[in-house]
């Protein structure tokens, strides 16, 4: 049976397909970075919506997670680049699959550690302490000299991907694509799963979902931690995508951005992030090329959202969330 | 003893409301926990599942002392929960409220539905959707799913209409004809006296009375639940 909701959404993926395709089969490779630039959002903000859309856990410290991503790419790469040894004598790479896995490993690592304090509070006190560990990252990376520190870390030649051409915007965009596809997916077998049912019963009463045995500190740590490695992933290809990494992909800035993604796109829908990213990229590109203060419109269009579409694009779209 | 509540003191913040209960519950006895209105039942339940935790006294089930524990722990140590009020979770269907809390045993999700067929009928619906008794009915399965020792029933028929009422009696009555131990608080005494093998009545935060139903005569009734 084919909702409303189903069908908003295999027209937003087509959308996204398709005009890049069109963009490249016109000789405008412009637009088919910005759409990368949307699925590579898209794909952490999905991330976050693991967490924030099913989980309740509005966590402001995504960004660490995302840059965390971006610096495997670019440590990785230089160290391929300049042949020096990593760590313990390994050496770096220019793989896309090795460098996903290593972004994944370590911003899923990171997000168990800093889930497992942060998770033991709630409501504001969590906000604050997931940004207090995202900023002790940012100001990490920005100390830490070996790998640009303030300037950034810049990737010189893509990284590879056995078989695709990656520095044409085009094959990058398709690899972009297929890993949100990926991604999505996940997202559809979590969120249908028991421990998603466990997870969304846990934001809506912790008490009851105690009475039935089911401890909600686990159920969230553990998608915190798988929300932290997909948006890891998604640092990782923005890295790719800019060939270049700095603190800045860690700043609070960011980790606003990706709320304001979810926000605007529809919180815990499985597209709420993808069109969230869309919206924001294009209004990024419209109201940027008008204006340089542009960012205060956002701000007039997310209040709007807040106020008068609560359920987002989506909700506009495709009708009231089932989970509301 | 199952369930073996000794002498349990409990308070929220300063002021103190169980001054010394006590309660047993033998496998396969439902017990009725009785009293007026504040008398402190739900708290007691509150107490027995560390939602509250006891300040003195010591709740066992089955020979382990459930001190410090946890609430989810106590749940898995074998106390399905159906706490007052309808607690589903709204924004999950019939079908995920039930799902999420199974845990292996006699108990399934056929076995559920065969129990509550409406719930089998209205297994794709948000929970926030289903009449009230229907809500009672997806708060007893969900305890069921998690396949309980001991079921606690915390006003499970309160403000339901008369036909449903008797649905959720009967289903009780099929739950101890199976050998379950219930503890059931309820205050419809017609209903619950020819459910319960025994009473225990509160009064002010003190077990004050025990006894089979039988002995719970006219007198003692209007003594302790009479309004």
């Amino acid at each position: 049976m084919l909702t409303r909701e189903t069908i908003v959404n295999i027209v937003l993926a087509a959308l996204l397909l398709a005009v890049p395709l069109a963009a490249n089969a016109s000789g405008q490779p412009f637009y088919v970075t910005i759409a990368t630039r949307v699925a590579i959002l898209a794909l952490a903000a999905t991330g976050l919506n693991l967490a924030l859309g099913l989980g309740g856990l509005v966590s402001f410290g995504h960004a660490a997670f995302f840059g965390i991503g971006g610096y495997a790419a670019g440590i990785l790469a230089s160290h391929s680049f300049s042949g020096e040894p990593l760590l313990f004598g390994l050496s770096g790479t220019k793989q896309m699959p090795l460098i996903w896995v290593v972004a994944m490993l370590v911003a899923g690592l990171v997000g168990l550690l800093i889930g497992t304090i942060s998770l033991r509070t709630s409501g504001v006190y969590f906000i604050m302490i997931t940004l207090a560990f995202a900023q002790m990252v940012y100001y990490f990376a920005i100390s830490w000299p070996a790998y640009g520190g303030e300037d950034g870390l810049s990737i010189l030649v893509r990284n590879q991907f056995a078989g695709v051409n990656t520095m044409k915007p085009v094959s990058f965009f398709l690899i972009c694509y297929v890993l949100l596809m990926l991604a999505l997916g996940l997202f559809v077998l979590v969120r249908g799963s028991r421990f998603g049912s466990a997870l969304q019963a846990a934001r809506q009463n912790e008490v009851r979902v105690a009475t039935v045995g089911i401890a909600p500190y686990r159920i969230r740590l553990t998608a915190f931690a798988i929300s932290a490695a997909m948006t890891g992933l998604a640092g990782a290809l923005y890295a790719d995508l800019n060939r270049f990494v700095s603190p800045s992909m860690l700043s609070w800035h960011m980790s606003g951005e990706l709320i304001v993604l979810i926000i605007l796109g529809g919180t815990g829908r499985l597209f709420g992030p993808l069109a969230g990213a869309a919206l924001f990229v294009i209004f990024e590109y419209l109201l940027g090329g008008l204006t340089e203060r542009w960012q205060f419109f956002l701000g007039l269009i997310l209040l709007a959202t807040v106020l008068f579409a609560r359920g987002g694009l989506l909700g506009l779209l495709a009708g009231k969330a089932r989970h509301g | 003893m199952l369930l073996d509540v000794s002498k349990i003191e409990a308070s929220y913040g300063a002021s103190q409301a169980l001054f010394g209960v006590d309660l047993a519950v033998a496998e396969g006895e439902a017990v009725a926990l009785m009293g007026r209105n504040g008398m402190g039942k739900t708290t007691t339940i509150r107490a027995i599942c560390n939602l509250n935790p006891p300040r003195a006294g010591s709740v066992r089930l089955a020979g382990t002392d459930l001190k410090g524990k946890p609430s989810h722990r106590v749940a898995k140590l074998g106390i399905g929960l159906v706490p007052e009020g309808r607690r589903c979770f709204p924004n999950l269907t019939v079908h995920e409220n039930l799902v999420a809390a199974a845990r292996p045993g006699a108990w399934t999700l056929d076995r559920v539905n065969v129990l509550f067929p409406r719930l089998a009928e209205r297994h794709a619906q948000m929970a926030r959707s289903l009449s009230g008794g229907e809500q009672q009915m997806l708060a007893i399965g969900r305890a069921l799913m998690t396949n309980p020792r001991l079921l606690i029933l915390d006003e499970a028929t309160e403000g339901l209409a008369p036909v449903i009422r008797q649905a959720i009696w009967a289903a009780i009555r099929k739950l101890k004809a199976e050998g379950l131990s219930i503890l059931v608080v309820d205050k419809t005494l017609s209903e619950l006296l020819p459910v319960a093998d025994r009473c225990v009545i509160l009064e002010n935060g003190r077990s004050v009375w025990q006894g089979p139903p039988a002995a719970l005569t006219a007198d003692l009734q209007d003594r302790y639940l009479g309004v």
